[in-house]
């Protein structure tokens, strides 16, 4: 759909259905026989009717369409903002993040902070990482500038808690190591496109 | 100096004869992309970015200079073709780890990839692995990252003098020949020098044994060379630049404290580095490493303040060091003047009698260059009574410098040898004579330089004394004709041929020997040639005079052949005040000699001790946590501001208590230090810190100088028997300490000690007991490869040792050495 029709404001020359509603009585006898026209036409019925049918196919047919929340979750879109979670790599386990900062960097209410530092390998170790949920506004910029695809928003979006902290730690955010295989690809803000192969004009190398 | 016309891209510029095409153009705004060049070094041409059209001819802007009326094109589309070859040149290979490099941004590869628009990648080469070295206690080298454009061994070697670094063989694969054809020209050259060399130390080792200033990770433009303490610590994007002034040598630096907050668990801020603007300030290792000495967790002790307050009441003396600003100096002298209290600062005491002595002789109010008008334009430098490597980094980097750039030439006048000092220049002589002997040396720079017209009667007489003729039997080789009769074979002719023939006859010649110049340990007979070759084409001359000067029996009398010098000869002077604000000191306090009965000790020992170190009775902000402004070596009150929070009471907060004409601010006095000295009546927050893109510095104001002309200063004769014998020891810190703020730093390593060379501190062992006339120390002994001789260095840095007490009046002093 293009966008045309939301750029038209112009609504007086577009094409409306008009619906059929007959005509309005005008005398007081003929307002008194709408009246009991409708009382005795047996609509109340219908309406009893579609409950009794629902409620015939939730408890007998198997066909119940309420979510016993918290003990069941509808499914939840992967564009939806909300707790990060940090990702490891799949083949070796390590977490993805190379910590260059850049979440922090464009975190716009500032609520991501980061200490690092030159370990034993000669590479730079994310030592401690922190997110302030109080602060969060799940604006999703984190994980869109993340080169890694290291943080991403996850899909628990209930952040009520005994304690903040229980959130906002490297730890709390990281896929557990015995759950890697779980691990899910973000489709969300920053993922890589379908088509990226196409864009991207490869490097010469000389072996 | 006289200035040219040119006109660069249409626009028409006025610059110096004689400047680069490229530092005109930055002097007045233009660009021309450029990463090799340095400004105060000489050109290395390893990038060949800065490629223009002058007058129709391609040209490096960095080594072209300006001709009148030269028409430069900075952009044609030859010159685009190459400079963005070289981009992707520079590009092959170099890791993408951008994500982690500390540059994080500010990287001029990155930049100049992104300016020359490279999009694409049209050459390859396998690639060489590289290994990461640690080269000393802070430098870090990650040759995988370096494009080899050279500006850390040129800055090495033409502004620091250690010339630690070098280009070695790298070993990569050689390029493929198809590129040459294909290739524009000047990439293909760059390319291939690339891929030959890497960065590696220039004594063949893994270590560079150098002074640790670390202006090599300072100039690197891409992440290859990084202080070990910041790798991988921060990003600079996180950094907060807060501009102040190096709180350590009396250079007064311009550096930028970087801060953020410490850690996760702890917001308070931290300075993470020190950065400087690189092309226009070089920093010594204190002014770069020395930042961490703040006192922390201060909150304000109101018994220790009330304490501090009865103790000022109590007391007769305080006593403090060069470490403050001219501020809080002002505040001590008014003190003086209300309360009669004395000041007692043994560092800089001997440097305002010294400094009295000269203006009394002289007539001027100060020395009359500094290290940066040196570096501009002399030509000849004369360093005196200052070891130049540990005392004054900015007189060494300028000593240097015009060795390097100004095809200078040096004499160096000092009692102990240092071995980095003649590797300068060719043109550098050292004179390693008796300490004792100065006078004989400015003697010596009198009788070379001075105009002999200009030179009162008597002091004629006494330098032509030390004048002896002798005769010299030398071999000298003469042509001679020697007349042959040949005759000749085919013709049987006979004719006679004159030939040349050199032989060797012995000649007497009549050698003015000069006893001045065998005093000072020198060969007399030698040396005349030697300083022949030393004036060829010398125009402008400068002398550095160092602390040396200040602690000598006979002050008054170098002062006076000081003035004598500058007044008969074309000799610029600069004085290197001993240690920080040592000049602001001077200038604003009326020191007393001898300190009296109860003393308030200011980051020194005493009775009561304010300190910002920490470990004082009152506890007071170090250098880097307040406001205020230094006096430095340029004559320049410049100011420096506060990079880390402080929470207790500042000195201002006593002095307000004490007097009645109290301010509210600290940086309130800055407006009330005495205009009768020099000092402008400007508000602190009214004064500039910066510099602009020619070089200019605009920090703070230089001193209102006076001159009033002196009558010819009667100087007197030295005495040949002052000079020092026995067992030396001469009071002088290793390089980049200077008190105990730059020991507490985390990345100064240099420890206390006595500081011999290697045979001498073989000899001494590992330990030694130092008996002084008045006392005795007992210190490790440390070798340091780069002095010779008997003389040794005691360092005064730790103010708990007092060291400045067992010296007395002078730096250097005849003792028993003991083992322990």
């Amino acid at each position: 759909m293009g966008l045309e029709q939301f750029k038209n404001r112009n609504v007086g020359t577009q094409n409306y259905k008009m619906l059929d509603l007959g005509q309005s009585p005008e005398t007081g006898m003929g307002k008194f026989k709408q009246v009991l026209d409708r009382t005795f036409k047996g609509e109340l019925l219908v309406g009893l009717w579609v409950t009794m049918r629902e409620m015939i196919n939730a408890l007998f047919k198997g066909q119940m369409h309420t979510v016993k929340y918290p003990f069941e979750k509808l499914p939840i879109s992967p564009r939806y903002r909300a707790i990060h979670d940090m990702l490891r790599l799949l083949e070796s386990g390590h977490y993805r993040c190379i910590g260059c900062g850049l979440c922090e960097k464009i975190c716009i209410s500032n609520c991501i902070t980061m200490d690092t530092r030159y370990d034993e390998n000669q590479r730079k170790e994310v030592s401690e990482y922190t997110i302030n949920f109080g602060r969060c506004i799940f604006c999703g910029y984190c994980a869109e500038v993340c080169p890694e695809l290291a943080i991403v928003h996850g899909p628990r979006y209930e952040t009520a808690s005994e304690q903040r902290a229980s959130f906002s730690l490297f730890e709390d955010m990281l896929t557990p190591i015995d759950k890697l295989n779980l691990q899910q690809e973000y489709d969300g803000f920053g993922a890589v496109s379908p088509n990226a192969d196409e864009n991207i004009k490869k490097t010469p190398l000389a072996y | 100096m006289s200035t040219v016309n040119i006109k660069i891209d249409g626009r028409e510029v006025a610059v110096k004869e004689g400047e680069y095409i490229l530092n005109a153009a930055r002097a007045n705004d233009i660009f021309i992309p450029a990463i090799c060049y340095l400004t105060r070094c000489s050109p290395t041409l390893a990038c060949r970015l800065c490629l223009v059209e002058a007058d129709g001819k391609q040209v490096y802007a960095c080594n072209a200079k300006v001709k009148e009326g030269m028409e430069i094109t900075v952009d044609t589309p030859n010159i685009l073709e190459e400079r963005r070859a070289i981009m992707e040149v520079y590009d092959v290979n170099h890791p993408l780890q951008c994500g982690v490099c500390d540059k994080s941004g500010e990287c001029e590869l990155q930049n100049y990839t992104l300016e020359l628009g490279v999009d694409s990648q049209s050459y390859m080469i396998p690639d060489t692995k590289r290994e990461v070295k640690n080269w000393s206690s802070v430098l870090h080298y990650d040759a995988g990252l370096c494009i080899v454009c050279e500006r850390c061994t040129t800055v090495c070697k033409d502004m620091i003098g250690d010339a630690a670094l070098t280009t070695v063989k790298r070993g990569g694969e050689a390029l493929d020949k198809g590129f040459k054809e294909t290739m524009p020209k000047d990439a293909y050259a760059m390319w291939n020098k690339l891929q030959k060399s890497v960065i590696a130390p220039s004594n063949g080792t893994e270590y560079t044994n150098c002074s640790d200033c670390g202006e090599c990770a300072a100039v690197c433009p891409v992440g290859a060379l990084v202080s070990r303490d910041f790798q991988y610590k921060s990003n600079a994007w996180d950094l907060k630049r807060i501009p102040a002034v190096s709180a350590h040598s009396s250079d007064g630096f311009q550096i930028y404290y970087e801060v953020k907050p410490a850690s996760i668990e702890n917001r308070n801020e931290k300075i993470f580095r020190v950065t400087n603007e690189w092309n226009y300030v070089s920093l010594d290792g204190a002014a770069r490493f020395a930042y961490d000495f703040e006192n922390t967790d201060v909150t304000k002790d109101e018994a220790a303040f009330a304490k501090a307050l009865e103790a000022f009441k109590n007391a007769q003396t305080v006593r403090f060091n060069s470490v403050i600003t001219n501020e809080e100096a002002l505040m001590l002298q008014t003190l003086k003047e209300k309360r009669g209290l004395k000041l007692y600062n043994p560092e800089v005491r001997a440097f305002q009698k010294f400094l009295g002595y000269y203006q009394k002789a002289s007539g001027n109010r100060f020395w009359t260059t500094d290290n940066d008008a040196i570096m501009k334009k002399s030509d000849f430098v004369i360093a005196l009574g200052s070891a130049l490597r540990n005392d004054a980094p900015g007189m060494k980097y300028a000593f240097n410098n015009v060795q390097k750039l100004n095809k200078g030439a040096g004499l160096y006048f000092h009692p102990i040898a240092d071995t980095l000092i003649p590797s300068f220049g060719k043109n550098v002589e050292c004179f390693t004579h008796k300490p004792g002997l100065e006078e004989a040396a400015l003697y010596l720079v009198l009788d070379l330089f001075a105009d002999k017209e200009k030179l009162p009667e008597e002091v004629k007489e006494y330098l032509a004394s030390f004048k002896t003729t002798e005769t010299k039997t030398i071999k000298e080789k003469v042509m001679k004709d020697v007349t042959e009769t040949v005759v000749d074979e085919e013709t049987g002719e006979s004719k006679e041929v004159t030939k040349k023939v050199p032989e060797m006859v012995d000649k007497e010649i009549t050698v003015e020997k000069n006893g001045l110049v065998d005093l000072l340990g020198g060969n007399s007979s030698t040396f005349t040639d030697t300083f022949e070759k030393m004036m060829k084409k010398k125009e402008s001359f400068s002398m550095m005079i160092g602390e040396d000067f200040y602690y000598h029996d006979k002050a008054e009398n170098l002062a006076k052949l000081i003035a004598l010098i500058e007044e008969t000869s074309e000799i610029d002077v600069v004085m290197a005040p001993p240690k920080a604000n040592a000049l602001g000191v001077a200038l604003i306090c009326d020191l007393d000699d001898e300190a009296e009965g109860y003393t308030i000790g200011y980051n020194e020992i005493g009775d009561f001790r304010l300190s910002a170190l920490g470990d004082g009775d009152l506890d007071m902000p170090a250098m880097n946590q307040q406001e205020g402004t230094f006096t430095n070596i340029s004559k320049r009150v410049v100011p420096t501001n506060a990079a880390v929070e402080y929470g207790g009471y500042e000195l201002n907060d006593l002095v307000s208590e004490l007097i009645e004409e109290g301010e509210s601010l600290t940086v309130d006095w800055t407006v009330r230090l005495p205009a009768s000295k020099g000092f402008r009546a400007i508000e602190f927050d009214a004064l500039p810190n910066g510099y602009s893109n020619d070089g200019t510095e605009n920090r703070g104001y230089l001193l209102k100088t006076s001159n009033r002309k002196a009558k010819t200063p009667s100087v007197e004769k030295f005495d040949e028997h002052a000079a020092l014998e026995g067992e030396i020891v001469y009071r002088c810190n290793p390089a980049r300490q200077f008190s105990d703020f730059s020991d507490k730093a985390h990345e100064i390593f240099e420890p206390f000690g006595l500081y011999a060379s290697a045979e001498k501190a073989e000899a001494l062992g590992e330990k030694v007991e130092v008996v002084f006339g008045n006392g005795s120390i007992v210190v490790d002994v440390i070798a340091d490869e780069k002095m010779t001789g008997d003389i040794t260095k005691l360092s005064d840095f730790k103010s708990a040792q007092n060291v400045y007490e067992l010296f007395g009046p002078a730096r250097y002093q005849t003792v028993t050495m003991r083992k322990v």
